[in-house]
């Protein structure tokens, strides 16, 4: 294997049940039923897995959840607002942390 | 932008479409031919059942090139219906019950016997589908009272619009078409069709302007509802979501943009015992311009004729037809992928 991802995995995603069954199935199950219609369309569901996607940098999520959006009908400009709001909090969470870096310099200055 | 015909391309010949697609499926991704699969649910030979749409493709030439046309239509193809053949169609119709006519081309309007075949199958008392693409009825004056036309017929009009914004529609159908669309679609609006209260259906057609499959076809008319409504104050009635089946100028874009594989192993992946058993080629007979029968509208694109000693409109038989066995081959992959996919939208 030249590379650590290999595109052709992602379809391999189900094999993990062959080394652990029971706990792939209740996995895969739970999988099915969190992106199933529900209070939230399986539309607004696959474009926050395709924020989620860029935040965790899953290069298997991303492409499987860009497929998934377009799939479902999401304009290319939502697509990328949603990975802007993934890049909107984990920039703002660095950033925030900006209070806890000014409260501790304040504390130790005089 | 030309047909694949005018412009000599290797596609425009069907021998070689089905041939790249056998190889394809048998070798390259040696995952099983789709008579096989249907053998492995117990569907071969694929038998027809009631005849209840008869499907007539007016001819090859469209103001549009769209580059996924299974028909690989336009202005440069010549390929219309003749008023001879309309009127063994119309024969063929008085002899029978067949409920539903789906008229499409091409642009089924640009033939010059389009008005007349219409009122002539109204006479009949059948049910009219017309396949319009939109554009047509800003495309020239003596097109722009098509809604009116329409109207007083009762026709139900089916339309293309692969999406809810001008940048993937023109994309897929050419620059200038989704605005043209939604202008043509107000004219429809406005002579009542679509309307809530209104009896005069307007039903749109989705396909993905991609190499990838359509979503839930509920979840895409949801959609589109809303974003049709709010921008544009446009109102349809339903919406089917149709997957690109791998022939023609889809073939040609899965091939140069390196989806092939990828899309054929996920139409193949995706078979769906339930959309097999709904195809829409048992309960459809579709008539090529030159009076030829076949299956579906996309064996008549391959050159695939009705596998019956009855082959053309002058002779149809509906008991010999009951007969045959439906030609199948690997693009029939397309209408048995999830949740099926026909000229009516998902089957499964």
């Amino acid at each position: 294997m030249g590379t650590y991802y290999d595109p052709a995995d992602l379809k391999k995603f189900g094999n993990i049940g062959e080394f652990q069954k029971e706990l792939a199935d209740k996995f895969f199950s739970y999988y099915g039923s969190v992106f199933a219609e529900g209070a939230l369309t399986a539309r607004e569901k696959s474009l926050i897995a395709l924020a989620v996607a860029h935040t965790v940098q899953c290069p298997y999520c991303i492409d499987a959840y860009t497929t998934d959006t377009l799939e479902k009908g999401c304009s290319e400009a939502e697509m990328m607002e949603a990975v802007h709001v993934a890049a909107a909090i984990r920039g703002g969470s660095s950033l925030v942390h900006g209070v806890q870096m000014m409260n501790k310099a304040k504390e130790l200055s005089m | 932008m030309k047909s694949l015909k005018a412009s000599g391309h290797n596609l425009a010949d069907s021998a070689r479409q089905l041939q790249s697609l056998q190889d394809k499926v048998a070798e390259t991704l040696q995952l099983p031919r789709f008579s096989q699969k249907l053998e492995a649910v117990g569907l071969f030979p694929l038998r027809p059942v009631e005849l209840a749409v008869f499907q007539v493709n007016m001819g090859k030439m469209c103001n549009q090139v769209c580059r996924h046309c299974h028909v690989d239509a336009g202005p440069d193809r010549r390929e219309i219906m003749t008023r001879e053949t309309m009127q063994q169609c119309l024969d063929t119709l008085a002899k029978t019950s067949i409920p539903t006519v789906d008229l499409t081309g091409g642009a089924p309007e640009m033939n010059p016997h389009f008005r007349w075949f219409v009122e002539e199958i109204r006479k009949l008392n059948r049910h009219v589908i017309v396949r319009c693409n939109l554009t047509i009825i800003l495309a020239n004056p003596k097109y722009h009272d098509l809604p009116d036309f329409y109207r007083q017929h009762q026709l139900e009009v089916v339309s293309s619009l692969p999406f809810y914004n001008a940048d993937k529609t023109d994309r897929q159908r050419g620059k200038g078409v989704f605005d043209d669309s939604i202008k043509a679609l107000r004219m429809l609006n406005a002579v009542g069709y679509g309307q809530p209260d209104s009896e005069l259906l307007l039903n749109l057609v989705y396909n993905p302007a991609g190499a990838f499959l359509p979503g839930s076809q509920e979840g895409l008319k949801r959609q589109f509802k809303r974003v049709l409504q709010d921008e544009f104050e446009i109102v349809f009635n339903d919406l089917y979501a149709i997957t690109n089946v791998p022939i023609s100028r889809y073939l040609n874009f899965l091939i140069t943009s390196g989806n092939y594989d990828g899309y054929m192993e996920k139409l193949i992946n995706a078979f769906n015992p339930a959309a097999a058993l709904g195809v829409m080629c048992r309960n459809t007979i579709s008539v090529g311009w030159d009076g030829f029968l076949y299956d579906c509208d996309f064996n008549q694109m391959l050159d695939l004729k009705v596998a019956s000693p009855v082959q053309h409109i002058r002779e149809f038989d509906a008991e010999a037809l009951s007969q045959r066995a439906v030609v199948v081959n690997e693009h029939c992959y397309g209408c048995t992928a999830g949740a099926g996919s026909s000229c009516g939208g998902t089957t499964a």
